[in-house]
């Protein structure tokens, strides 16, 4: 709790100075939906992950989306509202609130979180929550190999833990879940992708006893800016 | 030989339409032996009183109908003939529903003529004219353009030709303007922004897998994989040749597309001068007539030692001016393919003007290298080795160890072999590198004055060992089995023996961030930059260093920049390609107050990579 408070301070003293320095930058926005997939899963659920930011080159506010609607449940998700900080050519560091709903549950978190590529060009968000006695980390990574120059294979994964158990939202201690996938898809436009792709979802320790899942489905959708 | 221009049309990567709008190709002989009075339609414009209007047209260039912003409603403007030693008087009238402005480029004049707003004058606002009178004391090929906005892209480009006092010193019978542009439909504003959150938008022509799988099968895995690893380690590709290309632009010669092809005329045995004027918001050309020769005589508008070759590259914003003598009765085809071959402008040299020259094929892609990255250990000693060798010309030796200069010994000694340790020992070295560079060159050391820089998100790279590469012909064009123009080639007609040593000597490092579309001087974008301070009457050496992947074409208002192509060979020039990677000195004579726009001159680069020069 300590490190992720010296850590607000540290972001929000960055904030205030780059923002007189930004001041002439015209601003800029942009809607990226990620995915918007049907999955072939046991639940046969209909799933999002997306982004709108606001801003300029160096300093944007962000919303994040991604969760999924069961066709015979409610639905779940997990959204983000930050405000980012360009702190190296390739990296953001952001500082926010989440907002988790889990079929009726919800849970507040507050946000640490770092955007950016790693070399081999592999897109990176590492997340940081607080909230309710909890830490949670969630960690994801993809990375985008072109077969032609409008079909490409993007190989993603990402992984959760969390240091104590939410058992209203089904989170268990430890590593929580790991999903990795595989998706080829097709550029029509730069703006718009449909593609196909293979996903594999594991919950681990008592997220999985709350909540058991290990599963292979194909997954098919569309990826979309503007 | 000769294609129809259906035949043409069919060619799929070329957009673009017959557009019957400006046919015949207007000749200008000023100094052509023939006289042949064709000024017509408005194309051409002399005298001493000029009257421009900015604003709309309809026009059609792609197949789709759309507005230009254009000057008396003409895409490519008017060509404006002066003569030196005139005094000039220029109307010029704002019909657009936005600010706008002409800047006279490369045209020695008061500061208040220079015409960027901000910076010269308010600019003119709408339904206004502003008067710009100067008097005109220089000769050759120029070109004007909007400074506002983007109004450059929709179409605010005109040629100038500046007939001299004194004969230029070679003969032709025939003279045209070529300029090159490019055009898109798009709102010019829809690509900036499209640059800003997708940075690889228009690049149509990255690394596949594909490209991978043939390394592996040519030099085994782990070389291919090695090979990639200090790109992959930056994040850098090694085919980010240009920001916007061919997926929107269509290449226009003259204000004509491809398939309408425009034409020049010219009879057997004729010398034909052909200016080469660059006035593309982002794209780099090279040019060749294949079948024929040409005679470099003028760049950036002053004329140079002759130099044959058979291809150019052009920057924008540059201009060279060419002959041509065609001895057969044919049609040559002037061919300029953009530097990412996404696409050409092509025109034809033709006796006959209903036979169009058939299209060359365009040259592979060209791939980056480490040089272009500024960190080719091969190439070390040939920034140095060359500033001393400059006078023995086409000395392709790579290395001459047995050269007095300072360099050799310097850095052949901790030449280390593995990748990273080279980037850092070369960071070291830069230091010394320089003032040795600047030893070599001149007979005393240059104070070096230091300017404010910034390390962080405005820069991803750093060129670890720049070199001045002024032989080298550039990215595309190394070893292409044709004569290409280098730097190295060019050398100002007029004196440079009484040109005062430098005083003092800035460095400048061009920054970006590719993946944020910033572009920036010493990582420090325009908005948050003092500005530079040039003392009047001083002779300033400024030295360029490349810290992006991509040529930057350098552009001073007001001043001439020398730039140091040799060892005591200087070109006059007004706008300087720095190629990637790469460094670069020119020497300014600081001889016009006021303050003065100085920056990159492409044109989605120069919110950032701008600097206001004030000379007091």
């Amino acid at each position: 709790m300590k490190k992720i408070l010296s850590a607000t301070l540290l972001l929000s003293s960055i904030t205030i100075s780059s923002f007189a320095a930004s001041a002439q930058s015209p601003l800029y926005e942009k809607l990226t939906i990620d995915s918007l997939e049907t999955q072939n899963n046991k639940d046969k659920s209909i799933s999002w992950s997306g982004n709108f930011w606001v801003g300029t080159e160096l300093n944007k506010v962000y919303l994040y989306s991604e969760g999924e609607k069961p066709k015979h449940s409610s639905s779940s998700s997990e959204n983000q509202l930050v405000f980012s900080h360009a702190i190296s050519p390739y990296w953001d560091a952001q500082l926010g609130v989440e907002y988790d709903i889990d079929k009726g549950a919800h849970q507040t978190w507050g946000v640490v979180g770092f955007q950016g590529m790693l070399p081999y060009f592999i897109e990176t968000r590492a997340t940081i929550l607080a909230g309710s006695g909890t830490l949670g980390l969630r960690l994801e990574a993809e990375y985008k190999a072109l077969i032609t120059q409008k079909l490409s294979l993007t190989p993603k994964i990402s992984t959760a833990l969390y240091s104590k158990d939410i058992p209203s939202m089904e989170l268990g201690k430890g590593l929580s879940n790991i999903t990795a996938s595989l998706k080829l898809s097709y550029e029509i436009t730069r703006e718009f992708a449909p593609y196909i792709g293979v996903q594999w979802t594991k919950n681990y320790g008592n997220t999985n006893i709350f909540n058991p899942t290990d599963e292979t489905y194909f997954v098919a959708g569309v990826k979309f800016w503007f | 030989m000769s294609t129809t221009k259906n035949q043409i049309s069919r060619r799929v990567f070329v957009k673009g339409l017959a557009v019957a709008s400006v046919l015949a190709s207007t000749r200008i002989n000023l100094n052509a032996k023939e006289v042949q009075k064709e000024f017509e339609k408005g194309d051409i414009l002399s005298g001493k009183v000029f009257n421009l209007s900015i604003g709309y047209s309809a026009v059609d260039i792609t197949g789709t109908p759309t507005i230009a912003t254009t000057i008396n409603g003409k895409l490519h403007a008017p060509t404006l003939i002066w003569k030196e030693g005139d005094d000039i008087t220029i109307n010029v009238t704002n019909n657009l529903r936005e600010d706008s402005s002409i800047h006279w480029h490369g045209i020695i004049i008061p500061t208040d003529m220079d015409g960027v707003p901000g910076i010269s004058f308010e600019g003119i606002k709408p339904g206004e004219t502003f008067t710009y009178k100067f008097t005109v004391k220089q000769s050759g090929t120029y070109w004007y353009h909007s400074h506002s906005g983007f109004q450059e892209q929709t179409g605010v480009h005109g040629s100038i030709i500046i007939e001299p006092k004194v004969k230029d010193p070679y003969d032709y019978d025939v003279d045209y303007v070529v300029a090159l542009s490019d055009w898109s439909d798009e709102n010019p504003k829809s690509i900036y922004r499209k640059l800003k959150v997708a940075g690889n938008y228009y690049n149509i022509k990255q690394r596949t897998i594909g490209d991978f799988i043939d390394e592996i099968k040519k030099d085994g895995f782990i070389n291919a994989f090695n090979k990639r690893k200090m790109w992959n380690e930056m994040d850098m590709g090694d085919r980010d040749l240009s920001d916007v290309t061919g997926y929107t632009y269509t290449y226009l010669m003259n204000g004509d597309n491809p398939a309408t092809n425009w034409k020049a005329l010219f009879k057997r045995g004729q010398k034909v001068r052909l200016r080469f004027i660059n006035s593309s918001a982002m794209t780099f050309f090279d040019v060749r007539i294949p079948g024929l020769k040409m005679r470099v005589v003028a760049a950036d508008g002053n004329n140079i030692h002759p130099v044959d070759i058979e291809e150019f590259r052009i920057g924008v914003a540059e201009t060279y001016d060419v002959i041509v003598e065609p001895l057969e009765n044919k049609a040559y085809a002037i061919f300029a393919q953009s530097l990412d071959r996404t696409g050409y402008a092509i025109g034809s040299l033709t006796y006959d003007e209903n036979i169009a020259a058939s299209i060359p094929k365009m040259d592979p892609l060209p791939i980056l290298s480490m040089t272009d990255m500024g960190m080719d250990m091969s190439k070390m000693n040939m920034g140095g080795m060359k500033m001393d060798n400059m006078a023995v010309k086409n000395d392709k030796k790579p290395m001459d160890m047995n050269k007095k200069t300072p360099m050799a010994n310097m850095k052949m000694d901790n030449m280390p072999t593995e990748n990273k340790k080279k980037s850092m020992n070369m960071d070291m070295n830069k230091k010394s590198f320089m003032t040795n560079m600047s030893s070599s060159s001149m007979d005393k050391t240059i104070p070096i004055t230091p300017l404010e820089h910034a390390d962080g998100p405005q820069s991803t790279m750093k060129a670890a060992n720049p070199q001045y590469r002024l032989d080298d012909p550039g990215v595309g064009l190394r070893n292409n089995g044709r004569e290409v123009l280098r730097y190295s080639n060019l050398k100002s007609l007029r004196s440079t023996m009484h040109d005062k040593q430098p005083d003092r000597e800035i460095i400048l490092h061009l920054t970006g961030n590719m993946e944020r579309y910033m572009w920036s001087i010493n990582g420090i974008a325009y908005p948050d930059a003092k500005p530079l301070k040039f003392h009047y009457g001083e002779r300033l050496r400024i030295t360029y260093i490349n810290d992006t992947m991509m040529n930057h074409p350098m552009h001073l208002h007001g001043m001439w920049q020398d730039v140091e192509s040799g060892a005591n060979q200087f070109v006059r020039k007004h706008t300087v390609i720095v190629q990637p990677g790469s460094k670069i000195s020119v020497q300014v004579t600081v001889d016009a107050m006021g303050s003065w726009a100085y920056h990159c001159h492409l044109l989605y680069h120069m919110a950032g990579m701008f600097r206001k020069v004030v000379v007091a």
